[in-house]
């Protein structure tokens, strides 16, 4: 495996305050983050907000310069890419927003806004052939050609991530960002985005780093998996391992206190106690030692590395080895024979397989013209 | 030692007594009853809320889900009589409320009910709390309106509350404004502030969709212990199944204004009916199992001016067929469990042509 883009030890600090009532100090958003990402893997990043997973991302991309550390893109310096170097950069990975809509002019039609990044990076390409490619483009993400007349405010929230998708997609990249690309949307729009970005990184053969807060999400898309706390990354594996048999205690507290529908008997989780504290004042030590369980007194003064045991799994923690694996108790649903014929019935009708009444050999009417188009 | 096994089974058995008692929901002990709500705003052409019949019994944590716009928010706002009557009609609806009969039509919730015997919280607790104050006079000054007493019985409640709901250091809370706490911690001073005068019946609106997971278990089982605790009906709306799976005791699930399913927990899990419900469950990634390509509903949910008369989620149905046209009432499937489709149970009505 290839790596595409490799950050070694990367750090960014961001000086606040200093004002009539406040000292000025240092919010460690990130601080000391090593990553290689491998051609073609999803590699997912969760944590808690303020984790500094955004900031994380920012650095990766050179929207934001680190207070030290380096990044490299396919063999070349990030860091201090400038001219022709950043140009390729900004050509080769793209961005994915929560919100795509937050940071785009709102009077710009979709086709302008889709096509922006092909005026920039393929000025080349005249008026009528642009056209033709974000008509392509719109139709990769599931939309209709005769959007690009549109404007954003026209659209529901799922389309309007299909549209930014289609605007990450406008120049070829290699590498996508997603900074919680589908978190705001609802479960059904969800799941529509969630399989199409499975299928462009399956058919344009991309590579995707994914951060969210959701640890279902990550579950359903990741490859790997690493987990910040307080701008470190405190777990990194595989996504089956990391769900499986989880080391770190923060990760094992994440993981417990998910709802989860398949449960059903959940109230009497586990849980941990208290909030992350200020990146502008973390805890000496181990940072996760005001809230873990097993914490001791060597965790409130040695900062424990992220180190790798020989199957790959890495975790940050003094005493990973000494804790007892205490796998999630579920006491899973017992459905009946008919409720699973139901489920795979509707399965197998929203595949589109052809329905009819159990007691006659008609069709029924299904009129599909009434049925809005995708999203 | 008990095993795994059998702390499974008797979690089991616990559950189902519950069911069975609300099942048996006497008249009795219903706190909350509304009937026929339908409420259009003004200039549209489509009720918002299409007919829409809910209850609660004492202790019973009703969960209300659905996705964004399917009018939780402006339900809970209606029972509430949180909503500008200038903008809402509400063209019929009857709320039965603790021994008093409001019609909604004209009337809304007594306002010394509101914040009393029911009280709300939201998703932003800057919607209930005033930046300019501090939040222990905030809490006084609402108990010193629905319960009375004097300032320093309201002064000890506060406390007592605040305590109560974990804040660390209340003392010094007590002097502090809202700003100066975390999410979390003035989620904690809102719930404060709604339990303080005992009500009887809690809403609350996605008290827990803002913040971060583990804080949203301590959350949750505060709102949960708390319920317990006073026998507390509550409703609790979110977006989120993993949290109705984790906290109702009875569920309702709305799609465009109408209610589509309803009924205990369990079986709305377990044996889900209505084409809508099935579509959400298996949209959902999960956290165990096969991580196969997820089941999709197409489409989303219409605007107001596009709803389709009858069954308003036919746009986006698998098994729609012309018939779909008139609205289904909603029916029960077993005692207690009800669904609003023409083809429930599915299995037994539908079937994959060969
Ligand atoms: N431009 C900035 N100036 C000061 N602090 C910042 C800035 N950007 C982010 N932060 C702080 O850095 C920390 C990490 O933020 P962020 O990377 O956005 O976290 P996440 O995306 O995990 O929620 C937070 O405490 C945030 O307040
Ligand atoms: N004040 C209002 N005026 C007009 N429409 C409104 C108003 N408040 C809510 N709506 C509409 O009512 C519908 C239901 O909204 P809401 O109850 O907030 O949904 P939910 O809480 O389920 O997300 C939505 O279509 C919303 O746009
Ligand atoms: S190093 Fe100590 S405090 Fe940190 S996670 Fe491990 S046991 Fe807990
Ligand atoms: S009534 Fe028709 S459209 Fe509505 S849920 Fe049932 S099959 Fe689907
Ligand atoms: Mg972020
Ligand atoms: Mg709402």
């Amino acid at each position: 495996m290839s790596v595409i883009l490799e950050a070694d030890n990367l750090v960014k600090h961001f000086r606040t305050g200093g004002g009539l009532f406040s000292k000025a100090g240092r919010v460690r958003a990130v601080d000391g983050v090593s990553l290689r990402i491998e051609v073609g893997e999803t590699f997912a990043i969760v944590g808690e907000s303020g984790c500094g997973k955004s900031t994380l991302a920012r650095l990766l991309m050179r929207l934001l310069d680190p207070t030290a550390g380096e990044v490299s893109f396919d063999g070349q310096q990030v860091t201090r890419a400038r001219g022709k170097a950043l140009s390729t950069l900004r050509r080769d990975v793209q961005f994915i927003f929560q919100d795509p809509f937050s940071s785009l002019n709102p009077r710009l039609s979709v086709g302008r806004l889709v096509g922006e990044p092909l005026e920039v990076h393929a000025p080349e390409m005249g008026r009528s052939e642009r056209r033709e490619k974000v008509a392509e483009l719109l139709r990769q993400v599931g939309l209709r050609p005769e959007y690009a007349d549109r404007y954003p405010h026209e659209f529901s929230g799922g389309q309007r991530q299909r549209i930014g998708i289609a605007r990450a997609l406008a120049t070829g990249p290699r590498l996508i960002i997603g900074d919680e690309p589908v978190s705001a949307l609802d479960v059904s729009v969800q799941a529509q985005v969630v399989n199409l970005l499975a299928d462009l990184g399956r058919d344009l053969g991309l590579t995707l780093i994914l951060i969210a807060h959701d640890l279902a999400v990550i579950r359903h898309m990741s490859d790997r998996v690493a987990v910040m706390y307080l701008g470190r990354i405190v777990e990194q594996t595989t996504t089956d391992a990391l769900f499986e048999a989880p080391r770190h205690p923060y990760t094992r507290a994440l993981l417990d206190a998910v709802p989860d529908l398949d449960d059903r008997g959940g109230a009497t989780r586990a849980r941990i106690e208290g909030e992350m504290p200020s990146p502008a004042a973390p805890p000496p030590g181990c940072t996760f030692h005001t809230r873990c369980p097993h914490a001791q007194a060597l965790c409130r003064e040695k900062v424990p590395m992220l180190e790798a045991a020989a199957d790959g799994h890495a975790t940050a923690c003094h005493f990973w080895r000494e804790i007892e694996a205490t796998p999630r108790v579920a006491s899973r649903r017992i459905r009946s024979d008919a409720a699973h014929a139901r489920l795979n019935l509707y399965r197998r009708a929203t595949e589109g397989a052809e329905i009819i009444p159990v007691a006659t050999n008609g069709r029924p009417s299904k009129s599909p013209d009434n049925r809005e188009e995708d999203t | 030692m008990l095993s795994d096994l059998t702390w499974t089974n008797l979690a089991l058995v616990q559950v189902s007594q519950k069911e069975i008692a609300l099942l048996h929901k006497d008249a009795n002990d219903v706190l909350m009853a509304l009937g026929d709500f339908r409420l259009r705003f003004r200039g549209q052409d489509a009720c918002v809320i299409d007919g829409v019949d809910l209850s609660v019994a004492r202790g019973e944590v009703l969960c209300i889900v659905g996705e964004s716009g399917c009018g939780k928010s402006v339900t809970a706002m209606a029972l509430m009589g949180l909503l500008p009557s200038g903008s809402a009609e509400i063209s019929s609806g009857t709320l039965r409320f603790d021994g008093e009969t409001v019609d909604l039509t004209r009337d809304r919730l007594s306002s010394e009910r509101r914040g009393g015997a029911m009280a709300m919280i939201f998703q932003e607790p800057m919607t209930s709390l005033n930046p300019a104050f501090r939040i222990g006079d905030q809490i006084a000054e609402s108990v010193l309106q629905h319960r009375g007493g004097s300032k320093e019985q309201a002064r000890d409640r506060t406390l007592e509350m605040l305590r109560r709901v974990g804040l660390p250091s209340p003392e010094a809370r007590l002097r502090q404004f809202p700003h100066q706490l975390s999410g979390g911690q003035r989620q904690r001073v809102m719930i404060a502030m709604a339990l303080a005068n005992d009500p009887k019946l809690l809403i609350a609106d996605e008290p827990t969709t803002a913040l971060d997971v583990t804080i949203q278990a301590q959350i949750l089982e505060l709102i949960r212990d708390l319920q317990r605790e006073r026998g507390t009906g509550t409703i609790l709306i979110t977006h989120d199944l993993g949290v109705v799976a984790e906290i109702a005791d009875t569920v309702a699930v709305m799609y465009g204004g109408q209610m589509v399913e309803r009924g205990p927990v369990a079986q709305i899990f377990d044996d889900p009916q209505h084409p809508y419900t099935i579509g959400l469950m298996e949209s959902v990634p999960r956290l165990s199992g096969e991580r196969a390509r997820l089941t999709t509903i197409e489409g989303s949910v219409p605007s107001i001016d596009k709803m389709p008369e009858g069954c308003r989620f036919r746009t986006r149905c698998a098994f729609a067929v012309a018939a779909c046209a008139e609205r289904p009432a909603l029916r029960d499937v077993t005692p207690g469990h009800a669904a609003a489709c023409h083809f429930v149970p599915l299995e037994q009505h539908l079937r994959v042509a060969v």
